[in-house]
Order: C-alpha cells, then sequence, then structure tokens
C-alpha cells in the first residue's frame, strides 16, 4: 500500500467580482506586509500597480543599456572598417565621416533598444512559462472573462493558512481557496 | 483609479478667470510689450534697416511658430477624435486666435521690408544672375505678395472657424456637441490647406532669404519646430495656471505626462528632418546647396550652430527620457522654456546668417560676424507683446477649457498607464 500523497500548496486564491473590489483588496494585502502575491484581471486596471505597492520595472533601465551598446557598437564597427581595416576613400570625403555613419549607429541603437525592451520584458515576467500552478483552480480560468483574482503564495513568510484565509475573505472576496503546486 | 462612469462637473472658478485675476493683466501687458518693442525697435532703425528687418522676421517666426503650433495641434485633436487632449484644447485654440494679430503684425514685412531681406526683389542682380532669372516666375514681388495674402487668409479662416465653433459651444451642451461633430469633418481638408500653406510660407519668408539654395525639407523642418514650440508654449501655460490656483483636477499630472511625451516625441522629429536634410546635401556635395551650410558653420556663427545641435537634441532627449521628469511641473517647465528658447536660437540661425554672410562679400572682410543686439531684443519683446496680447485676451474671454465638449469628461479623467 501506497503512502497518502501529501498535497503541496501554492497559496490561496481569492475571486472577486469587480475591478474596484479587487483594487481595494490589493491595498489591504499590500497594507498587511505580504511580499510573495500577485493580482490577476482580465484587463488592466489603472494605478493597480499602485494599490499593489510595486516598485518601478528595471526595463527602462535595460532598454536605455541596449540602446547606447547598439548605437555605440554600430558607431565602433563603422569606425574600424572604414579607418582602420579596410580604409577606402569616397567621394573625396575623410575616411571617418560620422555623418555617413549616422543611419546605422540610429538603426542598431534602436534595434537593440526593442531588442531589450521585448526579451527584457519577457525576462523580467519570467516568460515564457509552460506551467503556472493556479491553473490547476478551475475557477481561476474566468481571469481572462469576467472575475478578478488576488493570490498569496504559501512562500510568502507572513503567510498563515488561517489568518491569510481570514484577511481575503474580509476583503470581499466572493470565493476564496487553497491552490496545489 | 479609473472609473467608467464618464461624468464630472467643473466649478465654474477653476475655468474662468477671476474678475482680479493677475491673468487679466496679459492683454494690457502684451500692449505695453508690444508698443514698447516695436515702438524702440523703430527708433532705432535709422541707419540699420537691415539688421532692423532680419531681426523682425526672426522675431515673426519664433512666434508664428506657436500660433501655427496651436492651430496644427486643434486641427489634429479633432482629426484623430483624441480624448486626453481636450482639457489644454482651449489653451491651443487661444494661442492659435493670436494668429491673424501676427498676420497683421507680418504686413510691414511685405509692404516695407521686402527690399531689405530678399535679394530676388533686386531686378537688375536677377537679370545678370541666370538661376534667379530662371527662378523670377515664381520670385517676383507680385507672385510673393499675392502667395502671403493667400496664406495670411487660410490661417486667419482656420483658426476664427475653429475658436468659434469651440467657444460658441461653451453656452449650450447640445451645440458644443454639434459644434465638436463639425470641427472633425472640417479638420480633415484644413489640415491638408494649413500643410501646404505652412511649407510654402516657410519656402517664401525663410528659405529665399537665400534665393540659390533650395530644400523640399525645409517646410517640414519648420513645422517640427512649431509642434515643440506649441507643445513647450502649453505645458508652461498649464503648469503656470494650475500654480495660480485654476485647472485644479482638470489638467492633472496625466496631461503633464503627455505633453511632455510630445515633447520627447518632436525633438527627435526634428533631429530626424534637420539631420535628414543636412545629410542628402552633405553627400551630394553640390557647391550651390553647400554653400548654406557652409556659411553657417564658419567663424561667430559655429558656436551658434554647434548650440543648435546640442540643444536642440541632446540637451531635451536625455533630460525628457525619464518618465518622472514629464509629471513633474517644475522639470517639465524647465524642459518647456528651453524648448522655445531653443525656437528662437533656431529661427535666428536660419535667418540671420544670411545678412552676415550679404556684409562678408560686400566689404570683402570675408569673416561671418554675429550681430546678436538691441534690435534683437527689442522686435522680439515687441512681437512677444503682440502675442501675449492675443493670447491674453482670449484667455480672459471665454472658459480655460472648452466646457460642453462632449468628451470633457474622458479627458479630464484620462489616465496614463
Amino acid at each position: 500500500m501506497s503512502k497518502p500523497h501529501k498535497k503541496k500548496i501554492y497559496g490561496l486564491l481569492a475571486e472577486y467580482d469587480s475591478a474596484a473590489a479587487v483594487f481595494h483588496a490589493c491595498e489591504t494585502v499590500r497594507d498587511a506586509g505580504y511580499s510573495a502575491w500577485d493580482s490577476h484581471t482580465p484587463f488592466a486596471v489603472h494605478n493597480l500597480d499602485k494599490a499593489m505597492g510595486l516598485k518601478p520595472s528595471v526595463l527602462p533601465w535595460i532598454v536605455f543599456a541596449m540602446g547606447i551598446t547598439g548605437a555605440s557598437c554600430a558607431l565602433l564597427l563603422q569606425w574600424w572598417t572604414s579607418t582602420v581595416d579596410y580604409p577606402i576613400i569616397i567621394a573625396g570625403k575623410p575616411y571617418f565621416s560620422w555623418q555617413a555613419f549616422v543611419p546605422v549607429t540610429f538603426e542598431l541603437g534602436v534595434l537593440l533598444s526593442a531588442f531589450g525592451a521585448v526579451f527584457g520584458m519577457l525576462g523580467l515576467n519570467r516568460l515564457p512559462m509552460w506551467y503556472h500552478s493556479l491553473f490547476n483552480s478551475e475557477r481561476f480560468h474566468r481571469f481572462s472573462d469576467d472575475k478578478f483574482f488576488i493570490a498569496i503564495e504559501a512562500r510568502d513568510p507572513k503567510y498563515d493558512l488561517e489568518r491569510t484565509r481570514k484577511l481575503l475573505e474580509g476583503t470581499g472576496a466572493t470565493f476564496v481557496e487553497e491552490v496545489e503546486d | 483609479m479609473s472609473s467608467h462612469n464618464q461624468t464630472v462637473t467643473i466649478a465654474p472658478e477653476q475655468v474662468n478667470l477671476a474678475k482680479g485675476s493677475a491673468w487679466r493683466f496679459l492683454p494690457i501687458i502684451g500692449v505695453v510689450l508690444a508698443a514698447g518693442g516695436l515702438g524702440g525697435a523703430f527708433a532705432l532703425k535709422t541707419g540699420h534697416e537691415h539688421q532692423f528687418w532680419f531681426s523682425y522676421l526672426t522675431a515673426f517666426y519664433t512666434f508664428l511658430a506657436i500660433g501655427l503650433g496651436g492651430l496644427f495641434f486643434v486641427i489634429l485633436q479633432h482629426l484623430v477624435r483624441a480624448g486626453w487632449s481636450i482639457a489644454v484644447r482651449r489653451l491651443a485654440e487661444n494661442a492659435m486666435i493670436t494668429l491673424p494679430l501676427l498676420c497683421l503684425a507680418a504686413l510691414p514685412i511685405v509692404l516695407f521690408g521686402m527690399h531689405d531681406l530678399y535679394h530676388w526683389t533686386d531686378t537688375e542682380a536677377v537679370a545678370a544672375d541666370v538661376m534667379l532669372s530662371a527662378k523670377a516666375s515664381y520670385l517676383n514681388e507680385t507672385a510673393f505678395k499675392i502667395r502671403i495674402g493667400v496664406y495670411f487668409g487660410v490661417w486667419t479662416l482656420l483658426s476664427v472657424l475653429f475658436y468659434s465653433w469651440s467657444t460658441n459651444g461653451d453656452s449650450d451642451p447640445a451645440r458644443g456637441a454639434k459644434n465638436a461633430a463639425r470641427a472633425r469633418a472640417f479638420a480633415a481638408p484644413a489640415l491638408f490647406l494649413f500643410a501646404l500653406s505652412l511649407t510654402f510660407a516657410a519656402f517664401d519668408f525663410l528659405m529665399s532669404l537665400d534665393p540659390h539654395w533650395f530644400s523640399t525639407m525645409f517646410g517640414v523642418y519648420f513645422f517640427a519646430g512649431s509642434c515643440l514650440s506649441i507643445h513647450a508654449f502649453l505645458t508652461l501655460m498649464a503648469v503656470f495656471l494650475r500654480k495660480s490656483g485654476y485647472l485644479q483636477g482638470v489638467v492633472t499630472d496625466e496631461h503633464y505626462h503627455d505633453l511632455g511625451k510630445y515633447l520627447f516625441g518632436f525633438t527627435v522629429f526634428w533631429t530626424y528632418i534637420g539631420f535628414s536634410q543636412y545629410f542628402l546635401i552633405w553627400y551630394a556635395n553640390i557647391p550651390e546647396e553647400t554653400m548654406w551650410f557652409a556659411y553657417r558653420i564658419a567663424d561667430d556663427f559655429f558656436p551658434l550652430t554647434l548650440l543648435l545641435c546640442i540643444g536642440r537634441f541632446p540637451v531635451p532627449f536625455l533630460f525628457l527620457l525619464p518618465r518622472a521628469v514629464k509629471r513633474n511641473a517644475l522639470t517639465l517647465s524647465i524642459a518647456a522654456i528651453w524648448i522655445l528658447f531653443m525656437q528662437f536660437v533656431d529661427m535666428y540661425w536660419l535667418v540671420q546668417p544670411v545678412l552676415a554672410h550679404h556684409h562678408a562679400i560686400e566689404t570683402g572682410e570675408h569673416h561671418m560676424t554675429m550681430h546678436l543686439g538691441g534690435l534683437d531684443a527689442l522686435t522680439y519683446v515687441g512681437i512677444l507683446g503682440v502675442f501675449l496680447a492675443g493670447f491674453g485676451w482670449a484667455l480672459g474671454r471665454k472658459a480655460l477649457v472648452p466646457v460642453n465638449d462632449p468628451r470633457i469628461a474622458e479627458s479630464i479623467k484620462f489616465e496614463n498607464f
């Protein structure tokens, strides 16, 4: 006879009916001091980041660094190829004619900024993600339809099944359930 | 957080200037500045006719950029049925309605200043110059005056139409909705008229100062500066009005943010256009085209060209890059003041080197000398006065926002992500 299978718990999932309800619930959870939690809404709710107490994203810095890298690499490449590696006089102009190098410098700056934005965003969101525990909940599937959710993870140091459940129920959640990992 | 209930009540004291408000003195201040500035400039004119008209044209085009920018802003927002901008649209309309007044202020250029400004009005010189003779069917006094008449007519018509549609709706919500629809329908043909008149006016007033030179991008180049000017001006006025207790809860940080994004975007646009114009001429390296840049990077004018290149692109680009700068009244108004200053530098750079170039050739010195003096300051103050008189008059005349625009609530509640 096998041992009874012990479930590992991902956390608590609370369901709300409106954007306003989840907004105020987020404020309560934020003020209670939780750190490992997230909200899920079918559309972007303005200022929800503030209600959740999220810090500004580091993505702009990634984009900026990538843009600078792209532009300087492009300029360096053009400088090296046309003055050091294989200098050719073109239209009687100097080897290092910065004017001629501007379009490529600009384009590569833009290209690497865009890469930084897209892949940086994917990386920060840990995407692509092949599995997420929240989909173990049947009710959660409506997060992309008409329901609003808050999930507090069990790994949160403040997590306590009874107290956290009580907190979520007190915020006007229409349904609170435990989700398997 | 956002609400989907799109109704607001606007307190009348927030959008109407109070009886004793300092803002109500703006038209008087404007008239005084105009009289003092232009009067002083006229008094100093004798013996410096050339310098006077070049300074006058510089000042005129610096403020025309704001007026035309206002017209473009209003047409564009109607055309795309923009929601966010309605809270600041009346300020743009007030800037736009200075156009008839600015056109009047430009009449002296057309009536008395042409011979001092435009080399192609000298018929003997034209006859002796094969290139100018070839252009004479376009560049001659009669055709010039007719064209200027058309541009001024178009600008007056468009600004008065859009202004009165917007202000007539202030008293009656039903008319406000009807006029908004009417303005939207007319916006597309108006944009054509605007683009053509702005482009050809820039050709006639500015590009023909050096009649041998030509660039098809010249109109767009001026347009880019014009867009920068109006967004900078709107930002400043919104900040000042809010600081003096108006527009509370009407113009928000969200509107600052969007104006800041436009300032940032058009900074890049100006650079793109300005560089493209330079780049093609640099590549082709044809003397009649490179000449125009050659004397702008010669002698005294080289530092000015550097200031233009650095002050128009890297400075505002890097400054306006962070989100927080665009959402803060102080930092955003610093950027706006800098951009309005750079518009003057830009217009000075377009107009005045031509005069210095003439001097350098005529005196045989072959040195490009820059004279930034009293006439520049006085004409600048004078045209500023004309502009402020018109703007201040319009500001006190009606509410500070189009209170009956059907989507004013959407604009006030607008939020960026």
